[in-house]
């Protein structure tokens, strides 16, 4: 096996040809869990219907059943029909039957892990998977430090000449920063950083990767992109249901930590990093590190940051409790489920240019998206009455759901007279795009196979978003309590009342 | 929602389309491209349907082209152009326009065609049967940025695709091409996994077969090694056989949408290679519209002159 051997069938002018992982095998601890079944099975199968995994993929599953192969075939095949997003072939499922495997076993079994070190190294030799392997850990994060030590001690870390190991880790990455540095020094002791590929699912989002083209490719949003003309930007990300069956998970975590430590800042990052000098992994990683290194705390946390928990109410037309009646939750529990806090960004581009980053669960709709408000425009040549219904002007990247991009501008209403009334203008992945844009998982779980890291946090990035949000937790543990605010609304008064302060307030998204 | 025009003119027909767009309640479109579609009355349902399945990856307007023949002299002499304008639940996600054109109108399609163009959006011509021995310089191939033929849809294929190199224009392409894709990444992925040098080759199908034809040129193109046509009771590519000094690469689909990959020194495997439904093929068509430059090296099949751009 040579390095620099290239395929004669490859040419970058060959569009056609996609880009399909080399050969591997695919490792995942927890295979029964929800996450498992519901997003990652079906994505495995949705790139093999696409044609994307390389022949031989094999897929073990990891988890304390007492299953045979068979069973766990079974396992993936009732998920796979069930969520997967294109229709069932049977030619495809058994290209990918053939290489499932399934051990049971704890995660401090030493005969398990042997097991499993059996089954990599027979599909090595009976699928052609080379000895390259990603670890795929669905599992709570008090057992990555077993998992990953058990991997280091069977050898499954070592990659073999030539091939890799990687390591794949989801949410949370630790629940401050000291937490999450031991987390990183635990992961990387086994891995090797450019190895390990933090899971944020937004990130594997179409509209997401959409925000560095609609900035970076055009020529029409980046000269206004700047402190000049944006008065403010807003991001939220809100859900509708409650907190379900995680009480045990969420309770003490809240919804700072699980969201806006993660995904808000990240989306936050992306949307106001520099041009980045190419588009690979290391770049990206610069820019959007210096942006999070840029970013001030209000002096003020009592001010400018508010938290509340969702009270009983009617959201949607049904009645449902509220947070601290949820069940398994701690009816004098502070855990926030509703977070807002405004950031700036001290840099030459955003300098004094806010950042509002809001989250909760129980709001009146399921909705993501990035708000970049205009100013007024500094002088009008039509008089007050006309203008009276013209708002600021506005582009919203819609995340989730209905991906796309709306501009929000002033237009004259038809008639005699002048009146001025915003309308929007909107750009939706479903209208000019595919029908069904590929899951973020599936993006994801292909760019790990073929070792591209663009769309993965690396752990700086984690750690510095933990040093943003400490001063914020700590701040809240000492003083106060969470406001309260009815399920199905936009979140508590206090909310509207900190905007209000700066003069501004939250779109309805 | 359907609006029936006879005896009509390209600005009728705007005015149809922006009604019928009315009607919905949708003034503002997303649409892409437009897509004309160049057929008989015979064709014409088989392509219209594989076009509306594709609009919903890549919602586009339609205009089929549908030239009529008339049976009498008498009627010979007028000249008349219908039309039928979708829009909505009709029309998949975009807007379709059967025109039919009788008489001298025929040999002007363009003139219909263009001011039915959208603004400033790609145009994509195909020819489902019937295409022009020189598409690019078609006057209704002038108009596109992608001519698509289709060398399954001609009596002698193999006559044809010589006629086809010789008028090969940036911006042509053929769906026997598009039907290669599946096979051309599995080969890929297999060279990837052997990394081997390729010493000889062979591909065996059915008799006359122009994919079978295409994908040998291109094999000899980038292999450099001579491709044997080895021929078959098919249907379609059955296998591809690749030499090696340590053994033979081979994909054999005998049969069926599953093949098998085997690879010196390593056992062999499933793969799934299902023959594509003609919405899938102009989908995949639609995805790029820049001239397909590996395309137009297959064609030609140039061993020789090709100078390789490996990254």
């Amino acid at each position: 096996m040579t390095s620099e051997w290239t395929n004669p069938l490859r040419d970058p002018r060959d569009r056609r040809l996609p880009r399909i992982a080399g050969p591997s095998g695919l490792v995942i601890f927890g295979v029964t869990g929800d996450l498992s079944r519901k997003k990652l099975m079906p994505a495995v199968y949705d790139l093999a219907n696409r044609g994307l995994l390389p022949p031989g993929f094999s897929l073990v599953g990891f988890a304390r059943r007492d299953w045979a192969d068979q069973d766990f075939a079974q396992v993936v095949h009732d998920a796979v029909r069930e969520h997967a997003r294109t229709p069932f072939r049977e030619e495809v499922w058994q290209q990918l039957s053939e290489g499932m495997r399934f051990i049971p076993g704890d995660f401090d079994d030493d005969n398990a892990f042997k097991q499993l070190r059996a089954a990599v190294e027979e599909l090595d030799a009976s699928r052609g998977t080379s000895g390259n392997y990603a670890f795929y850990l669905s599992v709570p994060p008090k057992f990555f430090p077993k998992v990953v030590q058990q991997l280091k001690k069977h050898g499954l870390a070592d990659a073999p000449k030539g091939a890799w190991r990687r390591a794949v880790i989801e949410k949370p990455f630790g629940h401050d920063l000291k937490s999450a540095e031991e987390l990183n020094a635990i992961v990387h002791d086994v891995f090797d950083p450019e190895q390990v590929f933090r899971i944020d699912h937004y990130l594997g989002k179409e509209t997401v990767q959409n925000i560095l083209a609609l900035r970076f490719a055009n020529q029409m949003f980046e000269p206004i992109w700047n402190r000049s003309y944006v008065d403010h930007v807003q991001i939220t990300m809100a859900e509708d249901i409650g907190i379900g069956g995680r009480a045990g998970y969420y309770d003490g975590i809240g919804s700072a930590r699980d969201v806006i430590q993660n995904h808000l800042l990240q989306l936050m990052a992306l949307t106001a990093m520099e041009e980045p000098a190419a588009f690979d992994a290391h770049s990206l990683l610069t820019e959007k590190l210096k942006v999070l290194r840029s970013v001030r705390l209000p002096e003020d946390l009592g001010r400018h940051t508010v938290r509340g928990q969702y009270a009983g109410g009617w959201q949607g037309g049904a009645q449902v409790p509220g947070y601290l009646q949820e069940e398994g939750i701690d009816p004098s529990s502070v855990t926030d489920t509703y977070a807002a806090i405004k950031l700036g960004v001290d840099n030459r581009r955003w300098a004094g240019v806010p950042f509002y980053l809001r989250t909760g669960k129980r709001l009146g709709r399921r909705v993501t998206e990035i708000a970049v408000v205009f100013q007024q425009a500094p002088h009008s040549p039509f008089d007050r009455t006309a203008t009276e219904e013209l708002g600021k002007n506005a582009i919203v990247i819609r995340v989730q759901p209905d991906e796309g991009v709306t501009v929000r501008f002033g237009s004259k209403v038809p008639g005699t007279s002048m009146e001025i009334r915003d309308v929007t203008m909107d750009f939706a992945y479903g209208e000019s795009f595919t029908e069904s844009s590929p899951e973020a998982y599936e993006r994801l779980i292909l760019d790990v196979l073929l070792g591209d890291a663009n769309l993965f946090p690396r752990h700086q990035e984690v750690e510095e978003s933990w040093r943003i949000l400490d001063p914020i937790e700590e701040y809240w543990a000492r003083s106060g309590k969470p406001a309260q605010y009815p399920s199905g609304s936009w979140g508590p008064v206090e909310a509207d009342e900190m905007l209000a302060r700066d003069g501004r307030s939250w779109r309805r998204p | 929602m359907k609006i029936d025009l006879t005896d009509t003119t390209a600005s009728k027909i705007n005015k149809a389309l922006v009604k019928g767009r009315r009607a919905l309640g949708t003034p503002a479109v997303g649409m892409v491209l437009t897509m004309v579609i160049v057929t008989d009355e015979e064709n014409a349902y088989d392509a219209i349907k594989a076009a509306e399945e594709a609009s919903h990856e890549h919602p586009s307007r339609t205009l089929v082209v549908i030239k009529r023949h008339a049976r009498t002299p008498r009627d010979r002499t007028t000249s008349r152009l219908d039309a039928e304008v979708r829009v909505g639940a009709d029309a998949g996600t975009g807007e379709t326009v059967v025109l039919r054109t009788y008489g001298e109108v025929s040999d002007h399609a363009d003139s219909v065609v263009l001011p039915l163009l959208l603004p400033d959006a790609p145009v994509v011509v195909w020819w489902p049967v019937d295409a022009p021995d020189n598409p690019a310089q078609d006057p209704l191939g002038a108009l596109a940025q992608r001519r698509i033929t289709d060398l399954y849809a001609v009596e002698n294929p193999l006559q044809v695709l010589d006629t086809r190199v010789r008028s090969y224009a940036p911006g042509d392409t053929d769906l026997a091409w598009t039907r290669l894709t599946p096979w051309r990444s599995m080969l890929a992925a297999a060279l990837d996994q052997a990394r081997e040098k390729i010493v000889s080759g062979a591909v065996e199908a059915e008799a006359e077969n122009p994919a079978a034809e295409l994908l040998a040129r291109w094999l000899e193109a980038r292999l450099r090694v001579r491709i044997e046509r080895i021929v078959t009771a098919g249907p379609v590519v059955t296998a591809v056989r690749l030499g090696t000094a340590n053994g033979e690469v081979v994909i054999d689909r005998p049969e069926g949408p599953l093949a098998t990959l085997s690879l010196p020194g390593q056992p062999s495997r499933t793969l799934a290679l299902k023959v594509r439904t003609t919405s899938e093929l102009i989908a995949e068509e639609l995805r790029r519209l820049d001239a397909d430059e590996m395309y137009a090296v297959a064609l030609r099949g140039e061993a020789a002159k090709e100078t390789p751009t490996h990254v």
